[in-house]
């Protein structure tokens, strides 16, 4: 959008600098993840480990002695030395406020390891000892109570797979192609399987009452974050989670609680959970107005936005990375969709002309991501890659035009337009449009 | 009776005693209740101001609190401060519909009530939850005649807060995409 970089109302959404061009390579063992991140490549990889691995000496033959023992991590494992994929952050912007994106191109299946789940703060990450932490829920219920993480712990417990999504991804691209790669484009989404205890069962304990319509959710974090909830979403299938793919929470994702909000824009997922309260009105907080609301044409803007629509982003081949030739590929990507699964993924080639199905990994799971692929063999000459998901409610994925017509320039939230990108005639991939 | 048959009825009644048991299963009853005192901490004032807490501000009060606790993010001018993250607070108004709008306090927010309750919560940025509720009273006073909302001698407490007229009252309405 033309006032991106200047308006304030972008609030650590945007950086305030491009992220610089630096070469992608796609190449067997490349380290393109650390020259993306900007950080030591194999050639210093002897002095500085990438973050999450621990240096070990390389063997010349690995056959010819023995490895290192057991233990010496100390119990918890940490990933190669030689995988450098991390999660980016955009330069200027407040780091206790800022966002970091997940590095979707480095990524292969349909679960982002938590360390590299994205992160939006609204005051830091909060440091905070579960033994101490509790979730009041309160408002109009008959019995207010205090829930300790032991009684939660206790409770009938579920698990479940679903993507969050940033209301924000891919607002870079409202006016047009900006973005240099995938991660910057799409970054603001990540998979995990989260395990806790449905809302109905705390509702259940503490009797709702038939006036209340609305929860307010709020963290404990130093924004002491809220967003009201509608009562039928949260007793449809609002999970408050403790578990994020086999083990506790990361900090960043809300240690030791968290809403778990399937479909709906990630903010309203509150992190470090300490309350719900059940009123009958919105509270009208700030995330909720002056946030988090989407400005139309006529100067009046959307309010309560909550469901991610369908999207879907090509991620292999995508931005600043470069084909070593013609011949074969696996064109891969991600699809999801808020409102249920995806049913149906689309690729073209050609710039839109015509639209191939695509195989879809495994039965795609209630708004949960899912990985699509389809085999190409690239000629060598120029061409353009989309994609298009369609979901089970029919809806289909739009091109950025039908957005743009219908929102103008200014939504900034919610963009899932269409995404392409560009191979050339020597192999290298931008974000251009079709 | 043969042998399967009996097989089937012992099968038929474990079966019977087990959906008789899935009917009422148990469910936890855990929890401990919370006094009035305890919900204290959990204020959040939605637009019609219930919970909002006694006491009153002016605006000049409001200024000097300001200067102190909100100027180096914000701008000594309300104006916001691009290095700091700290967001115009006044200023916009008869953008919103144009190419660049201006959203603020002035221009955007729709209920006074939210300045309170997020300056309440989470403001100063390095000391959220530090100001007293006079001084939240105050600094919202002070923001909203600085914007042209209220004169420069109101006072808010409880009563006036909810009352305020912001300018972009009717900006908003529910996504109306299909649910």
């Amino acid at each position: 959008m033309s006032s991106a970089e200047d308006c304030d109302c972008k609030e650590g959404m945007f950086p305030r600098k491009p992220l610089s061009r630096r070469g992608l390579l796609f190449a067997a063992g490349s380290t393109a993840g650390a020259i993306a991140a900007g950080l030591p490549g194999r050639a210093s990889a002897e002095n500085t480990p990438p973050p999450g691995a621990a240096l070990y000496e390389v063997a010349t033959d690995p056959t010819k002695e023995p490895g290192r023992a057991i233990g010496l991590d100390g119990g918890y494992g940490t990933r190669s030395q030689f995988e450098t994929a991390v999660r980016i952050v955009p330069s200027g912007s407040n780091p206790y406020t800022t966002f970091s994106l997940t590095p979707l191109a480095s990524l292969v299946g349909n679960i982002t390891p938590s360390g590299l789940h994205y992160e939006r703060h609204h005051a830091g990450v909060p440091t905070i000892d579960p033994a101490r932490h509790s979730l009041v829920v309160h408002g109009l219920v008959e019995t207010a109570k205090r829930f300790t993480m032991e009684d939660i712990k206790r409770m009938p417990s579920v698990t479940r797979k679903h993507f969050i999504e940033c209301s924000g991804n891919t607002n870079s691209e409202w006016a047009g192609p900006k973005g240099k790669t995938v991660q910057f484009t799409h970054g603001l989404l990540s998979t995990s399987e989260w395990t806790g205890v449905h809302f109905s069962i705390f509702a259940r304990q503490v009797g709702l009452k038939a006036e209340g319509l609305w929860v307010l959710a709020e963290g404990s974090d130093g924004a002491v974050m809220t967003r009201s909830i509608p009562i039928e979403k949260v007793l449809r299938d609002a999970l408050i989670a403790y578990g994020q793919n086999g083990e506790a929470l990361r900090p960043e994702q809300g240690y030791p609680l968290r809403l778990v909000l399937p479909g709906y824009e990630g903010n309203t997922h509150i992190k470090w959970l300490q309350s719900l309260q059940v009123s009958d009105v919105p509270f009208m907080s700030r995330e909720e107005t002056s946030k988090y609301t989407d400005l139309m044409p006529d100067g009046r803007a959307w309010q309560f936005v909550f469901e991610m629509d369908a999207k879907s982003v090509i991620t292999f081949p995508s931005g600043e990375m470069r084909l070593p030739g013609p011949g074969y590929y696996e064109i891969r990507g991600l699809a999801w969709a808020g409102r249920g699964r995806v049913a149906r993924v689309e690729v073209s080639t050609d710039g839109g002309r015509t639209w191939t199905l695509a195989e879809l990994e495994g039965t795609p799971e209630p708004i949960c991501t899912v990985r699509f692929k389809l085999p190409w063999l690239w000629d060598g000459k120029p061409a353009t890659l989309l994609s298009r998901c369609q979901d089970e409610t029919g809806y289909i994925q739009p091109t950025r035009e039908k957005l743009v017509a219908e929102r103008g320039l200014n939504a900034y939230y919610h963009y899932n337009g269409i995404q392409s990108w560009s191979v050339a005639a020597d192999g290298s991939v931008a974000n251009v449009a079709a | 009776m043969s042998r399967l048959e009996v097989l089937l009825a012992f099968a038929v009644a474990i079966g019977g005693f087990n959906a008789l048991a899935a009917e009422s299963p148990p469910g936890p009853n855990l929890g401990s209740p919370v006094s009035a005192t305890e919900l204290a901490r959990f204020i959040a004032i939605p637009q019609s101001g219930a919970g909002l807490p006694h006491g009153r501000g002016e605006v000049a009060q409001g200024k000097a609190i300001y200067s102190a606790r909100c100027a180096a993010c914000h701008g000594e001018h309300l104006e916001g401060v691009k290095e700091t993250g700290g967001v115009a607070l006044i200023g916009g108004r008869g953008t919103l519909a144009s190419a660049k709008p201006v959203k603020t306090v002035e221009s955007y927010w729709p209920y006074a009530t939210t300045i309170f309750d997020y300056v309440r919560r989470a403001m100063p940025f390095n000391a959220p939850g530090s100001l007293t509720d006079e001084e939240v009273y105050a600094v919202t006073a002070y923001i909203l005649a600085s914007g042209h909302v209220i004169p420069e001698d109101a006072v808010l407490d409880e009563v006036s807060l909810p009352r305020i007229d912001m300018p972009n009252r009717q900006g908003f309405y529910r996504d109306p995409r299909p649910k």
